[in-house]
């Protein structure tokens, strides 16, 4: 049990701690929501759109309608509360009307509930529908010419932008100036588990959903909306959540919706599953978007000013692009202090996939064009890239792009040397040099990337920057936490659980970190943004803290003890003199036979931000994390194929409270940014999506990681995050398509202006370079 | 028609349709662990192993199981003790989302099955068709080499 003294050395936080919830997954017994059967359970399938824009002029299921076993087929009219919905602007409908356009392939027109999944799929092919051809916009140049619009008000939905000093001035004051253009693609999120939702339904209570989601809140406002019901008929209980990275943020609220109205037309249970094809067709993905960086460096490397001006593809419908857009804007001049700052960003619509949150949200694309764009200055200063970064990094008393002055949990530096150090850099380079005289047709390249990451909502999202939790410490000593952020396999649950063990000095094997319930914790903003360890971590703290200061009190009392003198650890109890112990259980039956009360809501408030959303400056995020990447790629000269050898990469996470999840984080993020660097690739015909299921779409198998992969921490701790802790959950990625990017420009002499760097685009700037 | 094999240790007989998925009838029958997360063979969420050897059951017929003999992970953890590759997935932290745990379970059994002592290499070559979305790989590896010292 170890020493017991009142000093704080932790029992649990920052120790290696097998996941809580690996038991039951290895066993395969985690329920995910295909896995529920219920009593006279129906199946539901969609009806989509086979354009990319079109009128609809007829919607014929009466065929469908006589298929034995069909329950329900429902168009718009069968909708009894509002049929425009949407995440940030009611643009979309959750069924396209007759008379009114579909704007992609894959828009949903009628919703089909039946016996089997055989025969719902079969009504689907027999609902017919008719439509007028109508020209699609399939570009962002199409789009900004306006000829043809997607929604009556344009095809720009929203600009934002960051106006920081006097960019023309720093132009003037720079000995060079560069400028070039970038593009990075589509990526699909490509969790394991697709899309899925089942919806019960009960004569007194409403309906319940149950289902794969990020965001249990979102559900719960999206439904009742659809269903023209109050918030208090529909409960929203989150299942097991098979991977997630964005992609199950604000999409299962379409999806219950569609399966919520199946069960409220059937009155039963209802489970509607996405096919893999339906999903990737369907669903919100990265936002391709497009930049021109110019920048202006002075002979030694400072950085003096950066004029950015992107454009996202948003596809069909807003969706969240506007707060996606909100993180790019933040994140577009990366993560340097630079005295002036000019940001315009459009999000732009197209008659595509409607695009969203993807781990990262909005960052990656703009941290991949400027790593670019200081990496070609570096060039052009025969500088290192490391140097260029150093010089220009965040501090202490820097301020960021947005003129947020930083006070606090500033590791950017000590990334950047630890990033050297686990390198080797500089053997690294000459090791480098070495292969690429021995080797003709395979080059090798050393990219690095630096990074900043907001954690929160930040400003734009502050008014669901709030979580609660609800703790229940039982007669046995058991507890029960209840928060409102979601376990998706990043491992908040794992975390929360060991934050409340460290907090009320029980052991974490008593600990229960139940699935979000709306009925239980109130609103607690969405599972996003790296934010669950700060906000669901403080507000369980702050519930284990009150609970155990009246077990304290009581102890005290009836041993005759000063609070002082009282221990908490690893589910025992002792006073510092060794006089009384007990352990956690009995003590807790003590204080439940002494009528105390033993359980607690907690309550976390992010600290206010104040921005000026006319100028784009001001305090974004509470925090930032910072990471600085070394990778190493290797170039096939004759095919352009790339892969990755090796990488090193250092993350400041403020404190690290479960270092086994956070290498997992880290791991599993340079994973997924590595194939988003290099091959993962979105294909489209007509506005269709034809990669649409992992045969096109490829991803990272095990034979693609690279043979090694170096991860060390920065503690700089945050006052405000638990223990100190910041977020990892998306930093992980941010830096890999950088410097993956980075490292096949150093291979093959050229710049890479695109992700994913393909085979066939890297070939194709070799050639150039040849030529 | 009537299928007949042994599944987890047990004698099954069942009736299934001609048309009808390995995949569909095993989660019919209860057998929840064995995922569908592609429908094309493509992920491994749904892998088994059928007479020694992995195979996914998105691709495989129910009749085709008849005369087999099948494991799922439900038959890998007898009386709540972990098979030695399960406990090793856990020491090491390999499990994030646990949607792909079980297939990827299932593979390694039957690389270790056939290769008590696999390389690096040899592990990769054998976990190629399980995909995995959170971990990155990196953990699973260290996984399947843990519970192959333990053999």
């Amino acid at each position: 049990m170890g020493t017991f003294t009142k000093k704080r050395d932790y029992s649990v936080i920052g120790k290696e701690i097998p996941r809580v919830d690996s038991l039951v997954k290895v066993k395969g017994k985690a329920k995910f929501v295909a896995d529920f059967d219920m009593k006279d359970m129906l199946y539901g399938a969609l009806v989509l759109s086979k354009r990319a824009r079109g009128r609809v002029k007829k919607i014929d299921v009466s065929k469908a309608s006589s298929l034995k076993g069909v329950r329900a087929i429902l168009t718009y009219e069968d909708i009894p509360g509002e049929n425009q919905i949407g995440e940030v602007v009611n643009d979309m409908p959750c069924l396209v009307p007759v008379g009114e356009e579909v704007r992609y392939y894959g828009d949903v027109i009628s919703l089909v509930a039946a016996d089997s999944l055989e025969i719902a799929k079969e009504a689907v092919k027999l609902v017919k529908v008719e439509y007028e051809d109508l020209e699609p916009v399939l570009t962002i140049e199409k789009a900004l010419k306006n000829e043809v619009k997607i929604h009556p008000s344009g095809n720009i939905l929203t600009s934002k932008k960051i106006r920081k000093g006097n960019v023309e001035k720093g132009f003037f004051e720079s000995d060079f100036v560069i400028e070039d253009d970038f593009y990075a693609h589509y990526q699909e999120q490509a969790y394991l588990e697709p899309q899925g939702i089942l919806s019960l339904y009960d004569n007194n209570y409403g309906i319940t959903i149950y289902g794969s989601m990020q965001c249990p809140y979102y559900v719960q406002e999206m439904v009742p909306k659809v269903l023209g019901m109050s918030m208090h008929s529909v409960r929203v209980i989150q299942a097991e959540t098979g991977g997630a990275f964005g992609g199950k943020e604000d999409v299962p609220s379409y999806v219950a919706s569609q399966c919520a109205l199946l069960t409220y037309h059937t009155k039963k249970p209802v489970l509607l599953v996405y096919s893999r094809e339906v999903d990737i067709q369907t669903t919100s993905k990265r936002h391709p978007i497009k930049s021109h960086y110019k920048l202006g460096v002075t002979e030694d490397g400072k950085i003096k000013a950066v004029e950015i001006t992107a454009h996202m593809d948003m596809g069909a419908y807003a969706t969240l692009s506007p707060i996606v857009m909100y993180r790019s804007l933040v994140h577009a001049a990366g993560a340097y202090d630079i005295e002036n700052v000019k940001v315009d960003i459009d999000g732009v619509y197209t008659n595509k996939v409607p695009c969203g949150a993807f781990r990262g949200f909005g960052s990656p694309q703009v941290l991949f064009a400027m790593e670019s764009i200081v990496d070609e200055a570096a060039e052009k200063l025969r500088m290192d890239p490391m140097d260029i970064r150093l010089k220009n990094a965040l501090r202490i008393g820097s301020r960021t792009s947005t003129d947020q002055l930083l006070t606090e949990s500033v590791g950017a530096v000590k990334t950047i040397e630890h990033a050297m150090e686990i390198s080797n850099y500089a053997e690294l380079k000459k090791e480098m040099a070495a292969f690429n005289l021995e080797n003709k047709f395979k080059k090798r390249g050393i990219g690095v990337s630096h990074i900043i990451y907001g954690i929160s909502l930040g400003a734009a999202g502050q008014h669901l920057d709030a979580a609660g939790s609800l703790v229940q410490v039982h007669r046995d000593g058991s507890v029960n936490i209840h928060i409102g952020n979601t376990e998706m396999g990043q491992g908040a649950k794992t975390v929360i659980a060991m934050i409340a063990s460290e907090a009320l000095g029980q052991s974490i094997e008593k600990i229960r970190v139940d699935n979000p319930d709306t009925s239980y914790v109130q609103d607690s903003g969405p599972t996003v943004a790296s934010r669950a360890t700060v906000f669901s971590g403080n507000a369980v703290k702050k519930a284990c803290e009150k609970i155990k200061a009246r077990m304290e009190e009581y102890f005290s009392k009836t041993r005759n003890v000063s609070v002082e003198e009282i221990v908490f650890k690893n589910g025992a109890i002792k006073t510092v003199d060794n006089k009384h112990k007990i352990l956690f259980d009995s003590l807790a039956n003590e204080c439940y036979n002494s009528n105390t009360k033993m359980v607690e809501r907690g309550w976390f408030v992010s600290p206010k931000l104040r921005w000026n959303s006319e100028t784009g400056l001001g305090e974004a995020y509470i925090t930032y994390a910072y990471a600085t990447q070394v990778v190493v790629a290797e170039v096939d000269m004759l095919t352009g194929k790339s892969q990755v050898i090796e990488a090193y990469t250092s993350h400041d996470v403020g404190k690290k409270l479960n270092p086994v999840g956070l290498v997992g984080q880290v791991q599993g993020g340079f994973v997924q940014g590595m194939g988003y660097g290099l091959f993962e690739e979105i294909k489209t015909t007509d506005g269709r999506i034809t990669t649409d299921n992992f045969n096109t779409y490829i991803i990272p198998t095990i034979s693609d990681i690279p043979q090694k992969l170096k991860i060390d921490f920065v503690e700089d701790a945050y006052s405000q995050g638990p223990f100190g802790a910041k977020g990892i959950g998306e930093p992980s990625l941010m830096p890999v398509p950088a410097s993956i990017a980075n490292a096949i420009s150093n291979a093959v002499r050229k710049r890479v202006k695109r992700i994913p760097a393909t085979a066939e685009y890297v070939f194709n700037i070799i050639e150039e370079v040849i030529k | 028609m009537l299928v007949r094999f042994n599944l987890n240790g047990e004698e099954i007989e069942s009736e299934v349709r001609d048309d009808e998925r390995a995949l569909d009838f095993l989660r019919r029958i209860g057998m929840k662990s064995v995922k569908e997360g592609c429908g094309e063979g493509e992920c491994g969420a749904c892998t088994i192993i059928v007479n020694g050897r992995n195979v996914v059951s998105c691709l495989m017929l129910a009749p085709e199981l008849d005369g087999t003999e099948v494991w799922t992970t439900e038959g890998l953890s007898f009386k709540n003790e972990l098979d030695p590759i399960q406990k090793a997935f856990v020491d090491e932290g390999a499990i994030q989302c646990g949607f792909c745990t079980p297939g990827m379970v299932m593979s390694a059994k039957a690389l270790l099955m056939k290769n008590p002592q696999p390389t690096v290499e040899e592990i990769k070559k054998g976990m190629e068709g399980n995909l995995c979305r959170c971990t990155g790989y990196f953990k699973i590896i260290e996984a399947v080499k843990k519970a192959a010292d333990e053999n």
